[in-house]
């Protein structure tokens, strides 16, 4: 037997699955499904890794995380050790533990990825940001000499967190305005209670808050005030202002009752708690047949919800097949499990109503995959006279988001990019003007909250480095 | 928090409220609203901005009580607070040198009309402000308004104070009144809106109305505002509130509308008799 077989022998290519929810309680609840790997579970996956002396999933994660470093705390049992270094480059980890799309990033790179088992790095990274969490009050940082320098940072989502944090360890005065009346971003009012539990969020934000970051509510820059008007007192601002504003197909029949963005079917469940009116104040549409248009976190997301708010038939409606869906793949198994319909190869080209104004029945065609476009998938071609109709009494539109256009449309000198975000530097994120700098969705349209940290961090080193030489 | 300076009841059903919040006094302009929750659990609901003083950091709206959250508001007293009070939001309201204006108010527009033609009048426009109600008793701020106007006409349904009628006279007297508008911009109930749009159509009458659908964030997010103008989709929060009424579908918006009524308006309507509704 030669020696690689031995080593073969040894390895270890159980991943270790992470208990759940059963599907049939978890589909009347809201709470988190996925439960967290216990201390023993955690500590087997962890000896899985081979501890590589090059490692290659490091250059797989956006921020650059040691990963084999904070693996072998775990394997040692110091726990806090991993948190530790974990954070160094990631201040949100029990965030992406959860919401990183891992088989893209970490786990895709990862050696043991072609014995189809990768370490389930992103389970390993909640199990001990959440052990730190139990643990109660979290190490305090190292913080810098306050520097008297002030930054403004527009919107509260994952990129502005990253930035008001580095840039309050480093010992500037932060600002963060906040259009909305709870900070989080998608991470509060898109993604579910389900999938990453609001106290987790607020927890982070709290955290922020405590290096002495202020936080402003209720106020829209640009409307409120202007990016202009604030640089008055601040000395650089950085605008995570994120991809608000939702796509529809341009079919007839959108603004139909019944009709929703995903944003807006979320935001009133997710930000607003419509899922507990008349508690809460906010409705909600509770129809039996849903139908949810797209194959993204935002459609299993919006699938997710429609189940649990008691529907009957809920149908995933995308016009590729089940490989291209860009969902988290353990998200696409949950939705299966949890009962929703996949209409592979089926594209909605209208909608029709009742004579009150609400929607009725969704009309389709059948696809087929013919060669690869620009995205290297392959192309969704309609099937002609394949059109068919299904009733529905409601409908998610779940096909994606643009740039918030407030903080582009009233401020002059903003140079845009071709996704009408805006344009920045890649390696710094500065904007064309040498004041403002901009990451996460605005700037890269609908993408992650990893890509979106990264881009807080790129840009508050960069704030820093122009900071000091004012 | 923002802390609440006057809230009352000025006519049946219609209340002023007046609310300090420097940020958004600075800022506002004729046209705009906010978006404001009555309590922690409550709904995020938009009003229109009435009136405002920067130096005091005030910013005053005229609301009618229609369900849970506007009843949520009737209910605070002056030195309570709301937890939100974001705006001002949508795009202000053109002001031009147009030459005369015609300014329609009705219900809470009565009051959202008045910086509008404020803002007419110190453009050098000749403004006709109308204002419309079911009767006398409904009416308010007719000296606010008529301060600001150079005419100033009043129609109720049951003629308890000038001319008896509705919208539909509105030809009848601006002819009365020697009269042709450059512009007609209207403030108030949906109906009212629309009819406004209907009756100035075929006399050729640009006419601006000032949007009202239901919104959550009011920043562009959600597009639960969303209409069709000219057959576009336009979010009424970023692209609005205010649109050509000749350009509006107005059956689909009146539906729109209508899509919570049964969650939020029809629980209060109905009381334990049970021949009422
Ligand atoms: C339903 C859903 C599910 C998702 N699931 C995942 C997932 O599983 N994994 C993943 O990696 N990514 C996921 N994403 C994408 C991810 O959430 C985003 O890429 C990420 O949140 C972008 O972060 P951001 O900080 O750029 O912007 P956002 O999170 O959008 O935050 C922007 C903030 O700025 C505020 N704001 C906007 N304009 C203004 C203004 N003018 N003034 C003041 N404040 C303003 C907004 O209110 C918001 O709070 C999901 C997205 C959605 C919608
Ligand atoms: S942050 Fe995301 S990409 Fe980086 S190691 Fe964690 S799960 Fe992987």
């Amino acid at each position: 037997m030669s020696e690689e077989k031995k080593e073969k022998k040894r390895l270890d290519l159980k991943r270790r699955s992470m208990p759940k929810q059963d599907e049939h309680e978890r589909v009347k609840n809201f709470d988190e499904v996925a439960l967290g790997y216990p201390v023993e579970t955690a500590i087997e996956e962890a000896r899985r890794c081979l501890q590589c002396k090059k490692p290659l999933c490091n250059q797989g994660c956006p921020v650059g995380i040691d990963i084999p470093g904070f693996i072998k705390f775990i394997v040692e049992g110091n726990f806090s050790a991993a948190v530790k270094r974990i954070k160094e480059t990631n201040a949100l980890p029990a965030i992406c533990g959860r919401v990183c799309p891992q088989e893209e990033q970490c786990e895709k790179m990862c050696v043991l990825h072609n014995k189809k088992a990768p370490i389930c790095i992103g389970r390993l990274e909640r199990f001990v940001a959440d052990w730190e969490a139990a643990q109660g009050k979290a190490e305090a940082p190292a913080m810098a000499a306050k520097t008297g320098r002030k930054v403004a940072v527009v919107g509260a989502g994952p990129a502005g967190i990253t930035v008001a944090n580095d840039l309050a360890l480093l010992g500037h005065e932060v600002t963060i305005y906040e259009a909305l009346h709870e900070c989080g971003g998608v991470l509060l009012y898109g993604i579910p209670e389900f999938r990453l539990p609001k106290a987790i969020v607020r927890r982070e934000v709290d955290y922020v808050r405590s290096l002495g970051v202020k936080i402003v509510t209720d106020f829209v820059v640009g409307k409120t005030r202007t990016v202009d008007k604030l640089l008055e007192e601040f000395d650089a601002m950085f605008v995570g202002s994120g991809a608000g504003l939702p796509w529809f197909m341009e079919i007839p029949g959108e603004n139909l009752n019944g009709v929703f963005s995903a944003n807006e079917y979320l935001t009133r469940v997710n930000l607003m708690r419509g899922f507990r009116f008349p508690e809460f104040d906010t409705p909600v549409k509770r129809p039996s047949r849903v139908a949810v248009v797209g194959g993204g976190n935002v459609a299993m997301d919006s699938a997710r919800t429609a189940v649990r708010l008691g529907a009957d038939e809920v149908h995933l409606v995308y016009r590729r097949s089940k490989a291209e869906l860009p969902a988290r793949a353990e998200e696409v198994e949950n939705a299966e499990e949890e009962g929703v319909i996949f209409d592979l190869l089926t594209l909605p080209i209208g909608l029709i109503g009742d004579e009150h104004g609400w929607l009725r029945e969704l009309e389709c065609l059948r696809m087929e995959l013919g060669e690869p476009d620009a995205s290297g998938r392959r192309k969704p071609i309609p099937v002609k006279g394949s059109n068919f109709r299904v009733p529905f009494e409601a409908l998610v539109m779940a096909i994606g988001n643009g740039p918030n256009p407030l903080i582009p449309m009233t401020t002059p000198g903003l140079t845009l990019n071709k996704k009408g975000g805006i344009q920045t530097e890649e390696a710094t994120g500065q904007t064309s003007r040498p004041d403002i700098w901009a990451g996460g969705d605005i700037v890269r349209g609908a993408a992650t909250v990893i890509s979106a940290m990264g881009d807080g961090r790129v840009a508050a080193a960069a704030i820093h480095r122009y900071l000091l030489g004012k | 928090m923002y802390r609440i300076i006057e809230r009352r009841m000025i006519v049946p059903n219609l209340h002023e409220f007046i609310v300090e919040a420097p940020a958004v006094a600075e800022s506002v302009k004729p046209g705009n609203f906010v978006i404001v929750r009555p309590d922690d659990a409550g709904e995020r609901i938009p009003l229109s901005v009435a009136d405002w003083d920067a130096s005091a950091g005030t910013v005053t709206s005229i609301f009618m009580q229609v369900g849970g959250s506007t009843a949520k508001l009737a209910r605070l007293k002056p030195g309570a607070a709301v937890p939100t009070f974001a705006g001002p939001l949508g795009k202000e309201t053109e002001i031009g040198a147009f030459g005369t204006v015609l300014c329609v108010g009705g219900c809470y527009g009565i009051g959202s009309i008045y910086p509008i033609a404020r803002a007419l009048k110190e453009a050098g426009n000749t403004v006709i402000t109308l204002l419309e109600a079911r009767s006398s008793y409904l009416l308010y701020w007719e000296d606010k308004l008529a301060a600001v106007s150079d005419k100033l006409i009043i129609v109720t349904r049951d003629g308890t104070k000038g001319a008896k009628g509705h919208i539909d006279r509105i030809p009848e007297l601006l002819q009365r009144a020697g009269a042709v508008p450059d512009r007609v911009i209207v403030n108030g109930c949906t109906f009212q809106l629309m009819r406004t749009a209907e009756i100035t159509k075929p006399l050729g009458w640009k006419t601006i109305v000032n949007m009202n659908p239901i919104m959550i964030d009011g920043t562009g997010m959600c597009g639960v505002c969303r209409l069709s103008v000219a057959g576009k989709m336009k979010f009424a929060c970023v692209d609005g509130p205010d649109f050509d009424g000749h350009e509006i579908d107005w059956d689909e918006f009146l539906a729109r509308r209508k899509t919570y009524n049964p969650e939020e308006v029809d629980p209060l309507r109905r009381s334990s008799c049970r021949s009422h509704f």
